[in-house]
């Protein structure tokens, strides 16, 4: 046995049981992300239960399974929670998920398992999804045209159906005139406004300029009149049907239809259906703006602003990154200047992000963007314009940030082009210059692109830097929209790494939330991975291909 | 021909051009990166530097002293447009202290000018936000006189006039019932209660509580006088009233008493503190600074001491706190700024000190333009100076922006007021306007350094471990899929792993924290248990059970015995905790336990860190020369024997720059510490505790602190101070880096 010791064998599977422990660490938490994030689109079984209280009462529970625990007795006894005639070590309690939000004091619930006395999923029971106080648990009871039913021994889902189709088109009109006709006539008014001011700050605001500016604004406010009368008509035409549901309590209970997105029947749902459901729950995530404080809804805002500002961020860092590393790698001599340059890559690789974060608050935004306003937005002063935190500075921010990724990696390639293709180009008398445009770059393109790969994926991550220099938890407008000139690097921009972090950590209804974290950590993590396997099978790619180049 | 020739040539000197543009254009480029940083770097100093500026001061106006007779005090309105001065005759005398445009003012022209008592016998001011004076007059009737100023908007331009407002609805109050002549005064106010303390011609001392009750009928104020006659005998040197009307000093040479004023009135001795007078020397003057809980004395010696109330055993006391050295003369005057702790000093030959209690700073000591001072005033807003010389006045513009913030001040134990012994405190804000902010960067360095700590405890063994397997002995398929899998975690945004570990991992952890101390004992156990059993195995099961799949070997192990001590869990917990673990470590052992605290960090960035560790280590093993290896072994060492005295020998350079890249990583990591920590500045190793480290210490405050403070401005120094650490780690990793591969080519 000592002998066995001294052999080193067993420090040797010590070494191997710490690459176990790595792996399982990776694998672990990638299949828990997308586990939980993915079973969040999965349609869960709606359960009723009975409950029995210690005094012998009973009551019903309408609601989802949301989480299983075991619970020592001893815990629970010391909270005092009577359990007369169980005997065991742990006892397992489950929380119901019972939304209602409106009518209950908690939308969950913890339940002992020897309390359900019956736990049951009648076919009929039924979810409403929607834009307002949460989930709806019940059964349907009614559909109702301004009070009179209109079931008439229809199918109540049919009609049901029907009506919830009707009344989510004419939200998405509403929705659309006000995000697209109304948003641009205020965006046009807020632009008079500003036009006058700086006609008045320069002098030049005559009677005619103030007329003309007047005349503008009124013909505004009165196609403003118009759509707004045209809005309410489509929120009245909404509001026309309601259903009724009869809750948890036995009570029933009229939901206006305006609110409700859609109703489900997971209990009466087969495989296919579900699968089906799943697959549009998915859908609805990617593409739909966020609800009730970002706990409920989608994350399009989010998806849309990590792709603008790393886009953004990608058309900056590019040109400078490879011209970098052209330098490093074709043009620097050995001497102190390369060094330096070299050690100032590796540290800016090494800095940590948030100092990026500081940096980029201080010099872009309070210093670059206030200099910026004081010269070219003078009328929109006191509020800043670019003075303050804004996608274009968190992409400036990030690409400084991203910078080494895109050098080192560019140096790679460059490193593995065989130098026989430069001698090659200049004995034939070609520039320098000519063999790297012509030669060099193209060859090393799959290099550059892997090095943009592994930036975008960094900078898709990163949150810290971006919380100081233009994120917010909830943007009410895109940086990209209809109004000139189309594309507004001032905003501010969601992100979902941010949507994470501030759902998880800053919202009021933690719980509820946690679904959509995973689901949004699942999506981030996805894309992440993916980028960086792309840039990883790139990479192999290119060093098998000069490989054989090299002989 | 001829002509081709030409044309080539012209062509070719196109293509130069190009070419040396080329040139230069990609040399400035590569230059830019450097740049980069070398702004970051001067750009971060930019912000900090001011925090550690002196005073500097500039003389504007000089004028001579507008009215007549001696100044008993100064002030100045907000704007500092407009000064008043109260003259020994009972004049207050407001002047102009500079041009204003819009009215036709001259430098110490005098506005208004009113006699608001006569044949005053003393004289009292409040703390200077306050703004009230007080005239004593005959028969011990006092005078409450405000100074107040009136703004008016004209064209855009803000026209501002002084009026005088008198208190008490313009009536003397009458401060000693036995109508004694009063010849020293101290008085404060606080909205509505007065509290008033005098000495009297026949030397008594004596106070009176104006105070204030509101009729429940009338809403009507009234007052109700609480006299009081201390039992004090000889000469009193000053007199002094707090600003929230709870105590009176009297100081009689060296003798300071301190009597307590009860809300009914009543007044008790509290203190009687003797000022050794062979270790201050002899006082001379005596001050409240703003916040009115330290006492200032300013002694003969030059010397500016500050005391306030400790508790102690008996009770709160008053005690030396520091001392200041303002030059080598007595202190006459010592005036206190509006809302910060920072004072002026005037001594007996004419110099002016400007020092900061807290930070310890002395900021200015100097005849201010080589005149010599009588005595000075400072503006609310703490920009302008006034100073009084031999019959002349002169305005003096002060910048002064971040008094509260000095190298000790940060970086050693401050005593803050009302704190039992010196401490390192960070607390920036708070919602009291007395607050004074506390920022001290050795809590949260001490926090970077203990998150560092443990997430190195975690990673670094692991890391290195897993590196030294995957590059000697793992086979190269396997190698294949697996480096790529660990590097993988790098990529992992750390807002998921912060998140993990804050909602998915604490309350693991919390619930099953012997699982988590089981699995540390018992996987490396299995682990040893299964290579036991795999030597004993037959030769032929053997080789397949090389030494190259272990780690493949192992996973369903590992994963196995981890399930296994969490399952058993709460069997331990019930058997050996009585069913509770956390309250076991609160109540048995007696310390704190925190459901997000440095075990979950350390984990959580543990794994952000392992693949750094891993990659770089992977490399530097990978990458020693195979003859080595080889050669130990063919002289009859054992693999693991070669692997420790060759190749780990030989790759150690690698492996100090992996771990040092890894300490920079854990030391900047932001998002992880914010999510998984309670993020409380606390200095305490305990595990189960939280921390606050600098960069969750920025993101919590940097999106709130207003552009230049002090505040602002520290936290740049926080970041500046990460960036320096890391710097320092990265360069040193880099450099040691650069030489293994100058020593390996040559090989």
């Amino acid at each position: 046995m000592n002998k066995w010791f001294k052999s080193g064998k067993p420090y040797i599977w010590l070494t191997a049981g710490a690459v176990s422990v790595s792996l399982i660490a990776v694998l672990g938490l990638l299949a828990l992300i997308a586990w939980r994030g993915l079973s969040f689109f999965w349609p869960a079984q709606i359960h009723e239960v009975e409950v029995q209280a210690n005094d012998g009462s009973t009551r019903v529970i309408i609601g989802e399974v949301y989480d299983r625990e075991q619970v020592p007795i001893e815990r629970l006894q010391e909270s005092g929670v009577k359990l007369d005639g169980f005997d065991g070590d742990t006892l397992e309690r489950q929380l119901f998920k019972v939304g209602n939000r409106e009518f209950v004091p908690l939308d969950f619930m913890w339940v002992m398992e020897p309390q359900i006395i019956r736990d049951e999923t009648p076919a009929d029971l039924g979810v409403l999804e929607r834009s307002k106080d949460g989930n709806f648990y019940g059964y349907v009871v009614d559909v109702r045209e301004q009070g009179e039913s209109v079931v008439n021994d229809r199918d109540i889902r049919d009609v049901l159906f029907e009506r919830i189709e009707r009344a989510v088109e004419l939200n998405e009109k509403a929705t659309d005139l006000q995000q697209g006709e109304i948003g641009a006539i205020n965006h046009e008014l807020n632009r008079l406004r500003l036009e006058a001011r700086a006609l008045d700050l320069e002098g030049k605001f005559t009677e005619a300029e103030k007329q003309r500016i007047t005349a503008q604004e009124q013909a505004l406010n009165e196609q403003y009149r118009e759509l707004e009368k045209q809005l309410f008509t489509f929120r009245e035409q909404a509001s026309r049907d309601s259903v009724v549901m009869r809750d948890m309590r036995g009570m029933e209970v009229s939901i206006p239809l305006y609110r409700v997105l859609d109703a489900t029947f997971p209990n009466d749902m087969g495989i296919f259906s579900k699968v089906g459901h799943f697959f549009v729950q998915i859908g609805k995530f990617v593409s739909e703006d966020p609800r009730e404080a970002n706990t409920e809804g989608g994350v399009f805002p989010a998806i849309f602003g990590t792709v603008f500002m790393v886009l953004l961020m990608s058309v900056i860092v590019t040109p400078f990154g490879v011209v970098a590393a052209v330098y490093l790698h074709e043009y620097a001599g050995k001497n102190a200047i390369t060094r330096l340059i070299r050690i100032a890559v590796i540290n800016l690789a090494g800095v940590p992000s948030i100092v990026y974060g500081v940096f980029g608050l201080g010099f872009f935004v309070y210093m670059v963007g206030g200099s910026l306003d004081q010269i070219f937005y003078p009328e929109a002063l006191p509020s800043p314009t670019f003075g303050t935190p804004g996608v274009m500075w968190s992409a400036i921010t990030l690409a400084i940030l991203t910078l080494p990724v895109v050098i080192v990696s560019t140096e790679e390639g460059l490193s593995r082009i065989p130098s026989t293709l430069r001698e090659g180009s200049l004995a034939l008398g070609a520039t320098k210059a000519e063999t790297l445009w012509r030669i060099i770059l193209p060859m090393a393109s799959p290099a550059i692109m892997t090095g943009l790969i592994l930036a975008v994926a960094r900078a898709a991550g990163e949150v810290a830097p971006l919380m100081l220099v233009g994120v917010v938890k909830s943007a009410p407008m895109l940086p990209v929209d209809g109004n000139f000139p189309y594309f507004h690097l001032d905003r501010k921009f969601m992100h979902l790494g941010f949507h994470i972090y501030d759902v998880g950590f800053q919202s009021p209804n933690v719980e509820a939330a946690r679904p959509l974290v995973y689901a949004t950590s699942f999506l981030l993590v996805t894309v992440i991975v993916g980028l960086n396997l792309t840039a990883i099978g790139v990479r192999n790619h290119l060093r098998e291909k000069y490989r054989s180049l090299e002989h | 021909m001829a002509a081709s020739q030409r044309s080539e040539l012209g062509a070719s000197n196109v293509r130069l051009f190009k070419d040396r543009a080329a040139r230069w254009g990609v040399t400035f480029g590569g230059g830019l990166v450097l740049i980069a940083l070398l702004l970051i770097f001067f750009y971060l100093l930019y912000v900090v530097e001011p925090i550690f500026r002196g005073v500097e001061i500039e003389r504007q106006q000089s004028f001579a002293i507008p009215g007549q007779g001696q100044t008993l005090a100064m002030g100045m309105e907000e704007q500092s447009e407009i000064g008043f001065r109260f003259s020994d005759q009972g004049d207050l005398i407001f002047f102009a202290l500079k041009t204003k445009s819009g009215t036709d003012w001259q430098p110490g022209e005098v506005i208004l000018s009113e006699q608001v008592a006569e044949q005053p016998t003393a004289f009292a001011a409040t703390q200077p936000q306050k703004k009230r004076y007080a005239y004593a007059v005959a028969n011990g009737q006092v005078r409450i006189i405000e100074p107040k100023f009136r703004s008016k908007f004209t064209a855009g331009q803000r026209l501002t006039t002084p009026y005088v407002d008198y208190g008490n609805d313009g009536e003397l109050v009458q401060v000693d019932p036995k109508q004694r002549t009063l010849t020293q005064l101290a008085y404060e106010y606080d909205g509505d209660s007065s509290l008033f303390a005098a000495v009297t011609a026949d030397n008594k001392v004596i106070v009176n509580y104006a105070m204030a009750t509101k009729s429940f009928l009338t809403g009507a104020v009234e007052l109700e006088s609480k006299f009081t006659e201390l039992p004090l005998t000889g000469e009193v040197d000053n007199i002094l009233v707090q600003p929230n009307l709870s105590q009176v000093f009297v100081r009689q040479g060296n003798r300071f008493y301190v009597f307590d004023v009860s809300r009914t009135g009543k007044v008790t001795e509290r203190q009687l503190l003797n000022i050794e007078r062979r270790r201050y020397g002899e006082v001379t003057s005596m001050q409240l600074l703003a916040g009115a809980s330290s006492v200032m004395f300013g002694h003969a010696n030059g010397l500016v001491t500050q005391w306030f109330e400790v508790a102690g055993e008996n009770g709160r006391q008053y005690q030396y706190i520091r001392e200041f050295k303002a030059g080598d003369d007595a202190i006459v005057d010592i005036v206190a700024e509006y809302y910060r702790r920072t004072f002026y000093t005037v001594s007996e030959n004419g110099q002016v000190g400007v020092f900061h209690t807290t930070s310890e700073a002395d900021l200015y000591l100097e005849h201010p333009d080589k005149l010599r001072a009588d005595s000075v005033v400072i503006d609310p807003r703490a920009n302008t100076l006034l100073m009084q010389t031999d019959g002349e006045l002169h305005t003096f513009n002060l910048e002064n922006e971040h008094p509260e913030v000095s190298w000790s001040g940060i970086w050693q134990e401050v005593w803050y007021e009302g704190y039992p012994e010196p401490q390192y405190v960070w607390q920036s804000t708070s919602g009291s306007d007395d607050f004074e902010p506390k920022f001290s960067l050795v809590p949260i360095s001490f926090g970077t350094i203990k998150a560092a700590a443990y997430a190195m405890l975690f990673a670094v063994p692991i890391g290195l471990a897993a590196a030294v397997y995957t590059a000697y002995f793992m086979s190269p398929s396997v190698r294949k899929v697996v480096k790529p899998t660990v590097e993988i975690m790098e990529a992992l945004p750390t807002v998921i792993l912060g998140f993990l570990a804050g909602l998915w991992l604490a309350p693991i952890i919390e619930n099953y924290l012997p699982g988590i101390v089981a699995t540390i004992i018992l996987v490396p156990s299995a682990i040893i248990l299964v290579a036991f059993l795999s030597s004993r195995l037959p030769k032929t099961w053997r080789n397949k059970f090389t030494d190259g799949r272990a780690a493949l070997i192992l996973l369903p192990v590992v994963a196995l015995v981890s399930w296994f001590a969490f399952e058993m869990s709460p069997f331990i917990e019930r058997v050996l905790f009585d069913g509770n673990v956390r309250q076991f470590i609160t109540n048995e052992l007696g310390i704190t336990f925190d459901q997000r605290n440095s075990l979950v960090v350390g984990i959580a960035m543990g794994f952000a860190v392992i693949p750094t560790i891993f990659s770089i280590a992977e490399d530097a093993v990978f990458s020693v020369p195979n003859h080595l290896s080889n050669g130990s072994l063919a002289l009859g060492a054992t693999t693991w024997q070669t692997l420790t005295k060759v190749v780990l020998l030989t790759a150690s350079p690698g492996i100090f720059s992996a771990v040092m890249m890894g300490l920079g990583r854990a030391v900047g990591e932001t998002m992880i510490v914010l999510m998984a920590t309670g993020n409380t500045p606390i200095m305490d190793w305990n595990i189960f505790e939280g921390m606050r480290t600098l960069s969750a210490n920025i993101a919590v405050e940097m999106p709130e602190s207003e552009v230049g403070s002090s505040h602002y401005r520290i936290l740049f120094l926080a970041a500046f101070v990460l960036f320096v650490f890391t710097f320092a780690f990265n360069t040193l990793a880099e450099l040691v880096r650069q030489r293994l591969r100058e020593k390996y080519s040559s090989m």
